[in-house]
Formats: C-alpha cells, sequence, structure tokens
C-alpha cells in the first residue's frame, strides 16, 4: 500500500506555495506536514486527497494516478479537514449514521450511539450538534475514525486533528492512530503541538525550508527541488 | 450505490423537515405573488383568465429560483459538501440525490398548491389539469438547470443575483412551453417537449453540477 506525490507544484492565486515536492509512504508510517501559517499544509493535504487540482505533478495511489481510481482511492482513504462537516440541524448520533452513508456504508444507530459514547459524548449523542461545544463538533467529527470507516481505510488526512480537544480526546485520538498503525495504515497529518506517536516509521515534512526529510530516512533532495521528502 | 443516493435524500429531507421557516418562505412567495397579480391587473374575469396560467408559472418560476442558493451553500459552509465529492460513490448520483430532495422540498409544494390559486384566476378544470402537468415537468427542470447555477455561483460574493443571471436565460424555454401548454390548441406537443426538455436536464445536469462543485471546493 504506498501512497506517492511526484513532483508537485501547487500554486494559490498569484502565489507559489510549494514545487517539486515529491513524497512516497508506505504502511504503518506517519508523515507530519510541518509549516508556519499559510505555508501551503492545508493544499498539500487536500492535494493528497484529492479536493484540489495541483498546478502540475501527480498524487499516486497503489501506483496509479488517483484521478483514474477515484472511487477505490476514496474508499480507503478518510480525509478531516477545518471544517468539521457537522450538520446543525441533525442530531449527534445521526451526523454519524449519514456521514457513513455518504460513503456507501451501513452504521445503525446503536452503533453510532456506542461509538459516541466511546469518545465521551455519551450524552450530547441526543443533542442537536448545534449545542454542542467546539471541542464536541471536533470530537463527533473524528468519531468516524473510531467504528467501521476507521477500520476499513488504511489511508487518513487529518488536518489540525488535535485542535479543540481536552487532554483525554487528544489521548483517546493518539489511541487511535496507534491502533492505526499497528493495523498497517497510513496517517498524513498536520498539527501544531509535538505528541507520542507510534507509527513504524515517523516522516517529517517541513514546507518552510528547502530540503527536509525524515528523521533517520535516507534523503536525496535535489537542488533543483526546495522542498523534497525522500522516504 | 442507491443506499447512498438514498441516504442524501433522506439527509436533505430531514434537514428541510427542522428547517421548516425556508421551505415555507418560497412556498409564501409563491402564493404572495400569484395573490398579488389580480389585485394589480383588475377584477375582470377574463382578462384573469387569460394572463392565469402565465402569472403562476412566473411565480413559481421565481419563488423555486428563490430557493436555489440553499441549495448547496450550507453543505459548503460546513464541510458536508468535501465529504460528498471525497465518498467512493458517483458524485453525479448524490448530487442528483441533492436536487431531487430539492424539488420535492420546493417543487413539489408549488405543483400541489397551484390548482388552489388557478381557482383564484377563474381558470377551468382542463386548463387547471393542464397546468397542473405542466408544472409538474417543469419545476423538476428548473431544480436541475437552478442547480448548475447554484453550484457556479458558490462562495462567490453576490451570488444570489448571479443565480438570477446565469438562470433565468435557461428557464425562458420551460416557460414558454410550460405557460403555452395551457393556452395552446394543442396542449399534448408543449407537454412533449417539456418531457424531453426533461430527460435532457436529467441527464446533463447532474453531471454538469457535480463538475462545477467540484471547481468550487477547490
Amino acid at each position: 500500500m504506498t501512497l506517492q506525490a511526484l513532483d508537485l507544484c501547487c500554486v494559490r492565486g498569484e502565489r507559489r506555495l510549494f514545487k517539486g515536492l515529491s513524497l512516497s509512504l508506505t504502511a504503518g508510517q506517519a508523515l507530519r506536514v510541518r509549516g508556519a501559517n499559510g505555508s501551503g499544509k492545508t493544499s498539500l493535504l487536500r492535494t493528497l486527497a484529492g479536493l484540489a487540482q495541483a498546478e502540475s505533478g501527480e498524487v499516486r495511489w497503489q501506483g496509479r494516478a488517483i484521478a483514474a481510481c477515484r472511487d477505490v482511492y476514496h474508499a480507503q482513504m478518510i480525509y478531516l479537514g477545518h471544517a468539521a462537516a457537522v450538520k446543525d440541524d441533525l442530531l449527534a448520533w445521526e451526523n454519524l449514521v449519514y456521514a457513513a452513508r455518504l460513503n456507501g456504508r451501513v452504521l445503525d444507530r446503536s452503533a453510532a450511539e456506542q461509538s459516541l459514547t466511546a469518545l465521551g459524548l455519551g450524552r450530547a449523542a441526543q443533542l442537536p450538534a448545534r449545542s454542542l461545544s467546539q471541542g464536541q463538533r471536533k470530537r463527533l467529527s473524528l468519531a468516524r475514525l473510531h467504528g467501521v470507516e476507521g477500520q476499513a481505510a488504511p489511508l487518513w488526512i487529518l488536518d489540525e486533528p488535535f485542535n479543540a480537544l481536552d487532554q483525554d480526546a487528544v489521548g483517546a485520538l493518539c489511541g487511535a492512530l496507534d491502533q492505526h498503525f499497528a493495523r498497517g495504515g497510513m496517517l498524513v497529518y498536520t498539527t501544531h503541538t509535538d505528541l507520542a506517536l507510534n507509527p513504524s516509521q515517523a516522516l517529517e515534512l517541513n514546507l518552510d525550508r528547502p530540503a527536509l526529510s525524515a528523521p533517520g530516512a535516507p534523503t536525496n533532495a535535489a537542488p533543483t527541488a526546495p522542498t523534497k521528502a525522500a522516504l | 450505490m442507491m443506499r447512498a443516493f438514498l441516504g442524501v435524500i433522506r439527509r436533505d429531507l430531514l434537514l428541510a423537515l427542522r428547517n421548516r421557516a425556508d421551505v415555507l418562505a418560497s412556498v409564501f412567495f409563491f402564493i404572495i405573488v400569484a395573490a398579488l397579480a389580480p389585485l394589480g391587473l383588475g377584477p375582470e374575469p377574463a382578462m384573469l383568465r387569460t394572463i392565469g396560467p402565465g402569472m403562476l408559472w412566473i411565480a413559481a418560476l421565481l419563488a423555486s429560483m428563490l430557493a436555489l442558493h440553499r441549495l448547496f451553500a450550507q453543505d459548503h459552509a460546513d464541510g458536508t459538501l468535501e465529504q460528498l465529492l471525497l465518498s467512493p460513490e458517483p458524485a453525479t448520483l448524490l448530487v442528483a440525490g441533492k436536487i431531487l430532495a430539492h424539488w420535492l422540498t420546493t417543487g413539489i409544494p408549488l405543483v400541489i398548491l397551484s390548482p388552489l390559486l388557478a381557482l383564484q384566476f377563474g381558470l377551468p378544470a382542463e386548463q387547471v389539469t393542464i397546468l397542473l402537468a405542466s408544472l409538474l415537468l417543469g419545476t423538476p427542470i428548473l431544480s436541475l438547470i437552478g442547480a448548475i447555477g447554484a453550484a457556479l455561483t458558490l462562495g462567490v460574493r453576490g451570488g444570489g443575483v448571479l443565480i438570477a443571471l446565469l438562470v433565468l436565460p435557461l428557464y425562458v424555454p420551460i416557460l414558454i412551453f410550460g405557460a403555452g401548454a395551457t393556452v395552446a390548441p394543442d396542449p399534448q406537443s408543449h407537454l412533449f417537449l417539456l418531457g424531453g426538455l426533461l430527460a435532457a436536464a436529467l441527464a446533463l445536469a447532474p453531471w454538469a453540477t457535480a463538475a462545477a462543485l467540484r471547481i468550487a471546493s477547490e
């Protein structure tokens, strides 16, 4: 199972965020994307998820361009961005059920309530999402990772997953991520807090500095490629 | 595949049910426009009978346009649209589900109310039947074409006015054949044409809307 990006170039408006970016990720690995605000972390993650088009270059899943195998790729990938994708007018458990159904999966009410209880949202499950706090909404959107959907998807792309979470929730999420790695799952994420995760290999990509790579991994950043993370 | 399609429809119907004010707004708009026309144009029965079908069609068209901006704006704002585009199910199908749910909540009430409002214009029964049929065929086309406009103007400032500018010219043929059916000596041909337009819109609009949504969510 591999996710590859080849020679990605990303332009937003008049600004070029990065160019010549290549990376490769295999089972059990985690890639942390670092960079200052506005350095293109979210753009990179959205490009990897297939939401945004790269100016040039290509993202590949299992060696095939994701544009050519969109349905396969999206069945195996979960992307959670800044927007929580939570409907204010639906109850918390309804949000989970309909999110699963959108992906063609069945999740019944009791299963949804179970995973909400596991996340400490047991009492909030019957409330409309509009009455949840910011942190609870974030937990609700992360709840997809804990259930069947998370287990079925080997690739998770998470944009600032730890924002607005309290310590318990951070612990629960770290636990879910470690389980994910143990299953051979892959993770691409951004965060501004340092956390102890246990992937088989932790890679880092810094969008601020010309060439960076995984700690302990061989680097072959070419001088023509300002940003390059080699496996 | 059907599961995702039905899931989208059920979710949107549930949201419409919880947000009744939005649905009622376009229904009341329809009623008010149709009710104002006789007041403004005078009470002459012969004239009201002539302009009745046309007035009702214009009112239905404007009311359905009024509801268009709601189609994707909320989903775009809360991130649900991203998840819809990231679904392994074909986006065209999911978009078609959303359009169908939108028609069920805005188009159908207009169709149901139209015979009642037609009484106000003193339309004879057979004309009312034809009006009903033309609205039943025409309002889904309004929703389908409107969805393209709603997707194209997503996230654009002043999108509401822009939708009207984009969509109204495309509504012209529907208005001509829809309103024309009730006064034409041979209403069947008009209804067949509307049916043809509906088939074309069904085939093309969800696909075009999904493409526009991909661009808008970049």
